[in-house]
């Protein structure tokens, strides 16, 4: 496997993103700071516009560089992505991070053969030859259970079901080992008895392979099944990260508490559910204190500075003015 | 087989479905003949009772929302008969289906879709009524007491277009122009699917609310078992075109008897860290919905199956020893006493 230091695999400081159009600028990523250990497995939770998706494309630079202005360290492997040209940038993908993606069409070229565009792939970044290639293009196929691989490789993306296709993507970023996945809502589009088959899956070769995972998603119940720390996210800052077991049983921040109560479950039948009023705020126009304050029942003039984080423990961090009071 | 006269057609039924059946067919070739049938919903039979919420649940290309297209028909059946309030509906008689479509409406999972982008919601809201013969100042009205019964403040939002609104909030605006015409039933086609969490509790609350105070009765359909379970009286199972399974919502999220049931269940996050799902329910995806398999179409990714399921496809029958007043009814071979399979009953 590529190059491995010690230390975290990813460490992120104050990422801002901001997209400047005619009328109105969007502040999408407002100030996110994380490190991420080798083999760890991160969810960062949130609605629409949370600013979730953007803050993994800016992880790896994919934002449209005219269009944005994006500020802050990042480092992959020790390595500072930020200070990184074209050709760097675009050896670091593929090699030591993997991308998937919702849209499985989108990843793969329509014309190509899927064998040929994984082939092509490890091609690209090991300079193998063809065979070798090829070889390892069946080998990554039965990896994702993918059943008579040798015939699944001449085949083109649309002949392939949505979970085949979701399980050839998902080869195709595994092809080089990268230390590094980063997974965007993946399982959205796919049917219960799929999805569950597809994060099971995902949950396996994370351990077989050792790789760390941020795997952005707006489901509570998915991000329970693959993550071991989750980041909620809101108005395009992390206000709440901890374990997992953690956030579920003992979640602090307003948001995280109202979040939970309004996902349904059965055992709330004939129950008016806790709903959180009003609707997600309009990026363009964010409170200057906490974003969630105007939703917030328990919002007071303090709200109205953006609140500090504030560490519960070592590994937990809420950004709410409440916490600190304990 | 389920047969015409195997659910009896119960007088106080609002809906009454018998038989229903549609095939789409499929095209191909230079000729550009059938080459095959998506057999979308194929011999189904329910009824909804006045007041109560039917949920019908199932993957995508099982027939749920080409049912609730059938039921309001926007499409036409192939086979099948459909009773309203008592009354047969019949599809050539169009001044009687525009009567029935008035008593029962439907809301689609894109709000913004399902609004005319071109009109202030006040006047999509208004249109119904007018079509239907109520004076424009009855209608106005009509539109302002509907704005605040979905909880929008008429003075801030009626002359709004639809791209000013949020999601939750056009699908406000799209149940209020459902209720424009007092309908009976509602039919809610992954009517919160396409929300946010915070924003699906708000619309899931109102739709209890009105429920209650009009007294409406809601056909509910989702792919989210949680949201199902939570709205409705009874569940409807989905697979492949066919019912697999209906009955009490605690029954069949309780006492499942259809394998393809259990599986679907299963298969839902736990929401618990402590108790992860280990082994998926099932493997693979589901089948194509062209030319489904023969027998039980679940056969195909069904770990009890034996070969008179690949052979005789299973009835809708009572649940034995499950529900004794015979609500709970199934298709599966391994619940049916004498079937054959070898795990059924004695």
């Amino acid at each position: 496997m590529a190059g491995r230091t010690t230390g975290p695999v990813l460490s992120a400081e104050d990422v801002t993103v901001r997209f400047t159009g005619r009328d109105a600028t969007v502040n999408a990523v407002n100030g996110v700071s994380f490190t991420l250990e080798a083999g760890e497995v991160l969810c960062i939770l949130g609605e629409s516009g949370s600013g979730k998706s953007v803050t993994l494309r800016a992880l790896m630079r994919l934002l449209p560089a005219r269009r944005t202005q994006l500020s802050g360290r990042i480092e992959i492997a020790g390595r500072d992505v930020m200070a990184m040209g074209h050709r760097t940038l675009a050896d670091l993908r593929g090699t030591e991070v993997g991308m998937i993606f919702q849209e499985p069409m989108v990843a793969f070229d329509p014309v190509y053969t899927v064998g040929r565009q994984i082939a092509e792939t490890i091609i690209r970044h090991e300079g193998t030859s063809r065979g070798e290639a090829r070889r390892r293009a069946i080998d990554l196929l039965d990896r994702v259970r993918i059943p008579s691989p040798e015939r699944r490789l001449r085949a083109y993306p649309h002949e392939l079901s949505g979970g085949m296709r979701q399980r050839a993507m998902i080869a195709l970023a595994l092809c080089c080992n990268p230390s590094l996945l980063l997974a965007d809502e993946p399982t959205t589009a796919l049917d219960a008895t799929v999805q569950i088959q597809i994060l099971l899956l995902l949950r396996e070769l994370q351990r077989e392979l050792g790789m760390a995972v941020i795997f952005v998603t707006h489901d509570v119940g998915v991000a329970v099944e693959i993550g071991d720390r989750i980041a909620v996210m809101y108005g395009g800052r992390f206000v709440e990260t901890g374990p997992v077991r953690e956030i579920m049983h003992n979640p602090r921040h307003p948001y995280t508490r109202g979040l939970l109560s309004s996902t349904v479950h059965g055992s709330l039948r004939g129950r008016t559910l806790e709903a959180i009023p009003g609707s997600p705020p309009d990026m363009t126009r964010l409170p200057p204190g906490c974003a969630f304050s105007p939703r917030c029942q328990f919002a007071e003039p303090r709200c109205e500075t953006p609140p500090d984080e504030f560490r519960l423990t070592p590994h937990h961090m809420v950004r709410c003015v409440r916490a600190a009071d304990g | 087989m389920t047969g015409p006269g195997h659910l009896p057609e119960r007088q106080e039924a609002l809906l009454a479905v018998r038989e229903l059946r549609k095939y789409f067919p499929v095209r191909g070739g230079i000729l550009n003949r059938t080459v095959g049938q998506v057999q979308a919903v194929d011999d189904v039979n329910f009824d909804v009772q006045p007041g109560e919420v039917l949920g019908i649940v199932g993957e995508s290309g099982c027939g749920k929302s080409t049912t609730a297209r059938l039921i309001m028909h926007l499409i036409r059946a192939d086979a099948g008969r459909i009773t309203f309030d008592g009354e047969p509906v019949r599809p050539d008689d169009t001044a009687a289906l525009r009567e029935v479509r008035r008593r029962m409406q439907m809301v689609f999972q894109d709000s913004y879709s399902s609004l005319n982008p071109r009109l202030p919601i006040e006047d999509t809201i208004m249109f119904g009524p007018r079509v239907h013969g109520v004076s424009a100042k009855a209608a106005r009205t009509r539109a302002r007491e509907l704005f605040s019964l979905v909880g929008l403040d008429p003075s801030q939002f009626i002359r709004r277009y639809p791209h000013e609104l949020s999601g939750g909030q056009r699908q406000r605006v799209n149940i209020a122009r459902a209720l424009a015409l007092e309908p009976r039933l509602l039919i809610l086609d992954e009517a919160v699917s396409a929300l946010d969490k915070s924003v699906e509790a708000q619309v899931l609350n109102l739709l209890q609310a009105l429920r209650r105070e009009l007294g409406l009765t809601y056909i509910f359909i989702s792919h989210d078992l949680n949201v199902v379970q939570y709205m409705s009286d009874r569940v409807l199972v989905m697979y492949l075109g066919k019912v697999v399974e209906i009955g009490p919502t605690t029954a069949i999220y309780n006492r499942m008897q259809h394998p393809y049931t259990s599986a679907l269940l299963s298969a839902m996050p736990s929401m618990d860290p402590d108790q992860r799902t280990e082994t998926p329910p099932l493997v693979g995806d589901p089948p194509n919905p062209i030319d489904p398999p023969p027998g039980c179409r679940f056969h195909t990714r069904c770990r009890f199956a034996e070969d008179m399921c690949r052979h005789t496809e299973p009835g809708l029958e009572a649940a034995a020893g499950v529900q004794a007043d015979g609500s709970h009814l199934v298709a599966c071979h391994m619940r049916v006493a004498g079937s054959g399979h070898s795990l059924a009953p004695d």
